[in-house]
């Protein structure tokens, strides 16, 4: 194994976002804290939450784990995809790194990115109220593999498009719908019963479910249902990323 | 070990496309070897396939005795590429891209004397803490070099560094090139310039249309190739005036006062030549021969040595 050529690569992912920290890191605390201000005063008494727990601090773990994903999967798309485009990729792919190292290169700095945007939340939603937490393990482990998940999304579309349209029809028909439909903004059990149901089917809504028993303690599904979707999930679509590199999709022809 | 690249039987298929058709050969360990050809013959793929940038359809190659596809690590250590377009990561300084790439191949704090060096021999000192969008296009294809030398590979392909370069830079890269062989680094070129291949190259192969068709030293090269050229001063040279018979042989780089012409090593004696030109009644105030140079040899493999017409 190359490891310290795996150290580089991860290292560089991550110095490349770090050196935009205001768009990375930044706007996207700005964002969710704006969200966070409108939907918990237009909300707050009209959604049924857990018991002992307000709506904004039932709102809160959800924008987190929202925030983490998409900066997860923005990290990854954009950084390969640039790479791509401008032909800088061949440094990477000319170099001992195998499909391994380059794949977890990516997502280390996606999962960097991730708890990076999420600690920065909680610290600027502390503001507005203090969360209880049930167990950091919990917490740590779905943050992880929020990012994991949605870094490997974005490396697959980094694969797939052949111009920044297809990165954002990505981003904006797939990740963008299936992260605001996951239970961000309510308790899916409130819902009618036909999108409740369609809501099982969302992967994102078990990151969600998962990262706020973190906080709470209680979820409308059992944590080991949803730990072992979202494992599945994360598995799947690591092996397809994988199998991508193996052939040299779009990389090597 | 005295092959530094060998290419077994490879072909390369793009759908109905053909690149590389059935390529056999050997590159010896510190030569310098030239691969040429017309665009679009497939050095670049073929160069790629070396780099595991392309997997070949058919065939193997093996980088200083290490296959590209099974031994990659071993393969890629051995090699170093300075692609032909200036493809840089416009974000980081020269340093910051040097270490990077040095880091990829597994090489830490202890390469910083090498790439000091590389900076220095490349005159790329002042220009270390720049950020690559600042650089000119000449300093770009400095830092590609510097970049394909980072893990300093025992064999370095060099895919056209000198297009676009000026005289300076280009004589800078070649001293550059020649103390790596000189250090025994192997080296292959591929280039458009001829010149540059036949004061560099010992050893040349010539592809056209993804396939082989010259495989030689470079003196053999030019010794297999027929024709001589003759220049003969003419002033106000008309070329009607020419006897029929030499009007195939004109060659295209007659002028006004200097008639140029291609002549057959053992069919076209120059004295008979002198002769049909004295019974037109041409007289010539001067007249040197030249022996083939590359580009002729290159231009008749290629079948784009037509001679001139009238």
């Amino acid at each position: 194994m190359n490891a310290y050529g795996l150290y580089t690569l991860l290292h560089k992912e991550i110095f490349r976002f770090l050196k935009v920290f205001v768009q990375t890191i930044l706007t996207p605390i700005i964002t969710v804290l704006l969200y966070l201000l409108v939907f918990s005063s237009v909300l707050s008494h009209h959604v049924k939450v857990y018991e002992n727990v307000s709506y904004i601090q039932f709102l809160v773990p959800g924008l987190m784990m929202m925030s983490i994903i998409q900066n997860a999967f923005a990290n990854t798309s954009s950084s390969l995809f640039q790479s791509r485009m401008t032909g800088n990729v061949v440094f990477m792919l000319v170099a001992p790194l195998s499909n391994w190292e380059i794949y977890l290169g990516f997502i280390g700095a996606a999962i960097a990115r991730g708890l990076l945007v999420g600690m920065g939340l909680w610290i600027a939603a502390l503001y507005f109220v203090i969360l209880p937490i049930h167990n950091p393990f919990i917490l740590l482990i779905f943050a992880i593999l929020g990012s994991a998940v949605l870094g490997t999304l974005g490396l697959i579309s980094a694969l797939w498009a052949d111009k920044w349209e297809h990165i954002s029809a990505f981003q904006n028909f797939v990740i963008l719908p299936l992260s605001f439909l996951s239970g961000v903004f309510y308790r899916v059990d409130t819902l009618p019963e036909f999108w409740e149901q369609i809501s099982y089917y969302n992967p994102f809504f078990y990151l969600i479910e998962g990262f706020r028993y973190g906080f709470f303690g209680v979820a409308d599904v059992a944590l080991s249902t949803t730990f072992l979707i979202v494992l599945t999930f994360y598995t799947i679509t690591t092996l397809f990323c994988l199998w991508l590199l193996h052939t040299g999709y779009q990389l090597r022809h | 070990m005295t092959i530094a690249v060998n290419i077994e039987q490879v072909s390369k298929h793009y759908g109905q496309l053909t690149a590389l058709q059935s390529l056999n050969f050997t590159i010896p360990k510190g030569s310098f070897f030239g691969l040429l050809g017309p665009n679009g013959a497939g050095k670049s793929t073929l160069i790629s396939i070396m780099a595991g940038l392309v997997y070949p359809s058919k065939g193997q190659v093996q980088i200083m005795g290490h296959d590209v596809r099974h031994a990659w690590r071993q393969a890629r250590q051995c090699l170093g590429v300075v692609p032909q377009e200036l493809v840089v990561d416009m974000f980081f300084t020269v340093n910051q891209l040097l270490t990077l790439q040095s880091g990829y191949f597994g090489l830490g704090r202890a390469n910083r004397p090498w790439l000091q060096e590389l900076l220095h021999v490349l005159n790329l000192e002042d220009k270390s803490n720049t950020l690559m969008m600042n650089l000119s296009g000449g300093m770009k294809r400095r830092v590609l070099i510097a970049q394909a030398l980072v893990h300093k590979p025992a064999v370095v392909v060099l895919d056209e560094p000198t297009a676009g370069v000026d005289i300076e830079l280009r004589k800078l890269l070649w001293e550059f090139i020649k103390r790596l062989h000189q250090a025994g680094h192997t080296i292959v070129l591929t280039t458009h310039y001829l010149e540059e291949a036949e004061n560099l190259c010992e050893h040349i192969a010539i592809l056209n249309q993804g396939q082989l068709i010259a495989l030689d030293h470079k003196q053999a090269l030019l010794s297999h190739h027929p024709y001589r050229l003759l220049y003969l001063a003419i002033p106000n040279l008309e070329l009607s005036q020419l006897p029929p018979a030499l009007h195939p042989k004109i060659h295209s780089s007659t002028t006004a006062d200097q008639l140029v012409l291609q002549l057959h090593q053992d069919h076209d004696p120059i004295a008979t030549v002198l002769d049909t030109l004295r019974s037109a009644n041409l007289h010539f105030t001067d007249l040197h021969t030249q022996q083939p140079r590359l580009e002729d040899v290159f231009l008749s493999l290629t079948h784009r040595a037509v001679p001139h017409s009238l």
